[in-house]
C-alpha cells in the first residue's frame, strides 16, 4: 500500500469543502506525491474520485482503516 | 426587480393540469360518497371510480381489473415490491434491483432485508445505464422472488433497457416490477413487466394518487392487512375526487405526450449543451441520447448544492438537487453515487407542459453568473 507524503485532515467538513481543500493543496506538492484526505462526509467517497477524473489526477482508492480516507497522487 | 417564477421541478411534481383541476372540482360535488355502498350517492361515486379506472387502464394498455389506485406513488412502490416478494416467498426471499431505484423501492428492499430477506443490487455505468450482464446473472440466481427496475432514472433521466431486462427475467421465470413514475403520461411504457407503478403528481395529476398494476397470472399477494377495496391490493378508502382528477389528467397528458416530448427534448439538449459550454467545471450527467425528454442533471465543481438552490430560488428558479447538503440525511444521492459522478453542486432541471423556451433561455442566461458568484464568495476561483 502507499504511504502518503501528506495527510489533509477534512474530518467534520461538509461537501464540497474536502474537495476544495484537496484542489488547493495538491498543486503545491511535487508531481508524484501522494496526499491522503481524511474526510467523513459521505459525499467525499463520490466526489474525490470524480474530482480526480475531471482534473486528470490519479485516485488511488480509499485508504485502509482507520478511514474514511482517500489517497490521491499528483500526476500532472 | 422581483424575478418571475420559473418552475423547473416537474420530476418531483408537475403543476396541476387544467383538466385535473376541472375534474377535481366536479368530483368534489359528485364523488364524496363511498363507492362500495348501496344508495344513490354511492352509485354515482362508483360510476366515477369505474370510469376513472377504465380510462386509466386504457391509457396504460392494461385490463381495468389489473389496476388499483393507491394513496401515493410511494405506497404503490412499497406495495408492488412487498407484494411481489410475498407472492413468491415459496420460491425464495431474494429481491434483485438496480442501484438507481427510487428511494421508495430501496426502502421497501431494506424493510424486506430487515425481516430476513435478501437483496441483490445490480450496478449501472457512468451514464446511469443498467449493467445487463450483471442483471441477467442476478435474476438467474437461486431463490429470486422478484426483480425491480426503474423505467427511467428520476434523477438523471437515463432510460433503462427494460425490455432486455424483462427478457432476462422471463428466461429465469422471475416477475419484473417496473417503477414507471417518470414515463407514464410522457413516453410509451415499455413492455415485459408483471407489476408496474406510477404517481399522478408526476404527470400533472393531484398529489396523493398512485397507480399499481398487477398483470393477470402474476404471483402477487397484498402485504397489508385484508381490505376488500381495490381488488384487495391496497387498503383504505380512496380519495375519489383526486383519483378522478388523476385519470382525467393522465388521458390528457398521454394524448399530448408525443408533442410535448418533441418540444421539450430539444430544450433539454439546449440545456445540456449550453451548461457544458458556458459554466466552467461542470459535469452534465446521464445518457445524452437514451434519456427522458424533460429532465437533465448537472453538477458544478466546488459549489455547495444548497447554496446553489437558494441562489436560484432568489432568481425565481425552482429546481431540485441530489447533493448531500440538500438532503435530510446529509447523504449524496444514491443515484449519483452509483454512477460515480460528482455529487456536490448538483442541479436537476425537469420541464413540463407549461415550460417555455423563454423560461429555459432565462435560466441559461442567469446560471453562469450565479455559479460564478458562488465560486467567488467561496474563494474557489482558479482551483
Amino acid at each position: 500500500m502507499t504511504t502518503p507524503d501528506e495527510v489533509l485532515d477534512c474530518l467534520g467538513q461538509r461537501c464540497p469543502l474536502p474537495v476544495i481543500a484537496l484542489a488547493r493543496r495538491l498543486p503545491e506538492l511535487p508531481v508524484g506525491a501522494v496526499i491522503r484526505v481524511l474526510a467523513d462526509d459521505p459525499a467525499a467517497a463520490v466526489d474525490i474520485p470524480a474530482w480526480c477524473r475531471m482534473r486528470n489526477q490519479e485516485f488511488l482508492g480509499a485508504a485502509p482503516a482507520p478511514g474514511p480516507a482517500y489517497d490521491v497522487r499528483r500526476v500532472r | 426587480m422581483i424575478p418571475s417564477p420559473v418552475y423547473l421541478d416537474a420530476a418531483t411534481a408537475a403543476p396541476l393540469h387544467p383538466v385535473a383541476r376541472q375534474a377535481l372540482l366536479a368530483a368534489l360535488d359528485d364523488g364524496w360518497a363511498d363507492p362500495a355502498r348501496l344508495y344513490w350517492a354511492a352509485r354515482r361515486a362508483r360510476q366515477l371510480l369505474d370510469a376513472a379506472r377504465e380510462a386509466t387502464a386504457e391509457t396504460l394498455g392494461v385490463r381495468p381489473d389489473e389496476l388499483s389506485f393507491t394513496p401515493s406513488g410511494t405506497s404503490a412502490a412499497h406495495t408492488a415490491v412487498l407484494g411481489g416478494l410475498l407472492g413468491r416467498r415459496r420460491t425464495g426471499g431474494a429481491l434483485v434491483h438496480s442501484t438507481i431505484e427510487h428511494s421508495a423501492v430501496l426502502h421497501a428492499a431494506e424493510h424486506h432485508v430487515a425481516r430476513g430477506g435478501t437483496a441483490v443490487e445490480v450496478p449501472v455505468d457512468r451514464l446511469g445505464r443498467l449493467d445487463l450482464t450483471a442483471w441477467s446473472t442476478a435474476v438467474a440466481g437461486p431463490g429470486v422472488a422478484l426483480a425491480a427496475l426503474i423505467a427511467a432514472s428520476h434523477e438523471v433521466g437515463t432510460v433503462q433497457p427494460v425490455e432486455a431486462a424483462a427478457t432476462a427475467c422471463a428466461d429465469a421465470g422471475v416477475p419484473l416490477y417496473v417503477d414507471a413514475a417518470q414515463v407514464v403520461g410522457r413516453v410509451p411504457v415499455p413492455a415485459g413487466w408483471s407489476v408496474l407503478t406510477a404517481s399522478a403528481r408526476k404527470w400533472g395529476g393531484p398529489p396523493g394518487v398512485g397507480l399499481l398494476v398487477v398483470r393477470k397470472g402474476t404471483r402477487w399477494e397484498s402485504p397489508w392487512p385484508a381490505d376488500e377495496r381495490e381488488s384487495g391490493r391496497t387498503p383504505g378508502t380512496l380519495n375519489l375526487p383526486a383519483v378522478v382528477a388523476a385519470a382525467a389528467s393522465l388521458r390528457a397528458a398521454a394524448a399530448d405526450a408525443a408533442a410535448q416530448a418533441a418540444r421539450l427534448s430539444p430544450l433539454v439538449d439546449r440545456i445540456r449543451t449550453r451548461v457544458a459550454a458556458e459554466v466552467p467545471d461542470v459535469e452534465v450527467v446521464g445518457d445524452p441520447e437514451r434519456r427522458l425528454p424533460h429532465l437533465v442533471t448537472f453538477s458544478c465543481l466546488y459549489v455547495d448544492g444548497e447554496a446553489l438552490l437558494h441562489a436560484l430560488d432568489r432568481r425565481g428558479f425552482a429546481v431540485s438537487s441530489g447533493s448531500s447538503c440538500t438532503s435530510s440525511t446529509l447523504r449524496p444521492s444514491h443515484v449519483l453515487e452509483a454512477m460515480g459522478v460528482l455529487s456536490h453542486g448538483n442541479v436537476r432541471v425537469s420541464l413540463h407542459s407549461g415550460s417555455t423556451e423563454a423560461d429555459v433561455d432565462r435560466f441559461l442566461a442567469e446560471l453562469p453568473q450565479i455559479v460564478a458568484d458562488l465560486r467567488a464568495q467561496a474563494g474557489v476561483v482558479g482551483l
